[in-house]
């Protein structure tokens, strides 16, 4: 399977772990991903905040480029997946928008490329064939699958259910890890505050540590950067805010797949993280 | 409180609110509050979503856009997921955060305003945004230089920081989206 490919700034620096996790596993899985060339920001949070028409035009052209690939297109980024799929459904509504954007970049835009997550395009390869695939089952580390609002939410734009999604869990388990039942799995990390409102946002990460490993978790497994550099890289500006003392290691789902399915841990950016997740994979000995 | 606020009621501002965030009508919210039972931030709010809700029902302007709650709002959509009424309370967030921002009304969002403003100075120099010198330049800016110099130290060491941004071809283009949506706020 071909598909294009659209990385999203943090992948290129604070979060390259993901990065290199995803196109290794898809390699191994036979997906081949093509990088949209001369992809830009999606814009996130600080466009739609700030401008409706940039919040529209900065995905729309990697849309346009995107079609212009041919291609449908996987995006691990939930923020970014959220943007990209935001963007979509306001210029199917507002066909005077689309064409203006079109005008502005100088080229059409046709609407017609599909957008998926990450996490859709591995689970959609098959439970059974990814199960096949796993050549060191994890057994005995229990996990908290998080998935946090952008990629679940809104109805209609997420790729799962939005109060209770469930594919993580059911892709984790094909490598015999434990995964847990928690009530934060859809809840906000807060990481759109790190700057704004740190305290609150930090105290969203709390909570949601807090109510993993009270689930009874080793770790955690995520599917957005985001999520995982306020859950991982700032888990111990968070501890010094707060007095905890968490040490719960956060995947990228890819890390933990690749992991069971034989790749190298320092290939799949596994040593990288904040929080070592040594202690934890020893469980599976690691 | 809701009932003796202290600014005269614009009905226009409720138009306003319903046609940039795309609703229909905010008329028929009947304060139900599960917006506020969801809502991930509201220990950090003055006022809660549905009671933004009911203010702006009422046109009290000058207390929805000077509120706390607009910024500490993460858009992270559970209230519009769960709302009985269909309103996309996220979206009117966000369209508020909009008009305050127009308005000059944003002395208790300053951070966020500072942040989302150097995110797209990032985006609009180098196409795609530069990690390390938006959090240098946001620090900077608010004199908390060090906040993050351990974990700066910390993502250098690992990779994980770059030192120059990556520019893709297209930030001509990109520059044009930027121009445009300037003549659009000036229309």
């Amino acid at each position: 399977m071909r598909i294009g490919y659209y990385p999203g700034c943090s992948l290129q620096s604070s979060a390259r772990e993901y990065d290199l996790a995803a196109r290794l596993v898809a390699r191994h899985l036979g997906v081949q991903l093509v990088d949209i060339p001369d992809w830009n920001c999606c814009g996130a949070s600080a466009a739609h905040s700030t401008d409706p028409f940039l919040a529209v035009a900065l995905p729309a052209r990697n849309l346009v480029l995107a079609s212009e690939m041919g291609l449908d297109i996987t995006v691990p980024c939930a923020a970014c997946y959220h943007r990209l799929r935001m963007a979509q459904r306001e210029l199917a509504h507002d066909r005077d928008l689309g064409r203006k954007v079109a005008e502005v970049l100088g080229r059409p835009y046709r609407g017609t490329v599909r957008i998926y997550s990450l996490l859709e395009t591995i689970t959609g390869i098959g439970l059974e064939q990814l199960a096949a695939q796993i050549v060191r089952p994890l057994k005995g580390l229990r996990v908290a699958c998080y998935y946090g609002c952008l990629l679940v939410r809104p109805p209609g734009i997420g790729c799962d259910d939005p109060e209770n999604p469930e594919s993580m869990d059911r892709l984790i388990e094909t490598t015999k890890a434990e995964t847990v039942s928690w009530g934060y799995k859809n809840e906000c990390c807060g990481g759109a505050l790190v700057f704004g409102a740190r305290e609150a946002a930090f105290r969203l990460a709390r909570d949601i540590l807090r109510n993993a490993t009270g689930a009874g978790a080793h770790a955690i497994v995520c599917a957005c950067p985001l999520c995982q550099s306020n859950l991982d890289l700032r888990q111990g500006q968070v501890n010094k805010m707060f007095g905890t003392n968490f040490a719960v290691p956060i995947f990228y789902f890819p890390q933990l797949l690749g992991l069971a399915m034989g790749l190298n841990p320092r290939d799949l950016g596994l040593t990288t993280h904040f929080v070592d997740p040594q202690r934890a994979l020893k469980v599976v000995g690691g | 409180m809701l009932l003796g606020g202290k600014d005269k009621p614009d009905p226009a501002f409720l138009e306003a609110v319903v046609r940039a965030s795309g609703q229909k009508t905010l008329a028929h919210c009947y304060q139900c509050g599960k917006c506020t039972a969801g809502c991930p931030t509201t220990f950090a709010m003055d006022y809660k979503p549905n009671q933004i809700i009911r203010m702006l029902q009422l046109g009290r302007k000058e207390e929805v856009l000077g509120s706390r709650t607009i910024w500490v709002c993460t858009a992270c959509f559970t209230c519009s997921t769960r709302c009985p009424c269909n309103i996309d309370v996220a979206q009117v967030m966000d369209s508020l955060r909009v008009i305050a921002r127009r308005e000059g009304k944003t002395r208790l969002g300053k951070d966020v305003v500072l942040f989302n403003d150097l995110f797209l100075l990032s985006v609009r120099r180098n196409g795609r945004v530069f990690e390390s010198g938006l959090v240098l330049s946001f620090n900077l800016r608010r004199k908390t230089f060090f906040r993050d110099a351990e974990l700066g130290k910390f993502m250098f060491a690992r990779g994980k920081l770059r030192f120059t941004p990556d520019r893709p071809r297209g930030v001509r283009e990109l520059a044009r989206l930027f121009a445009r949506a300037e003549e659009r706020v000036e229309e």
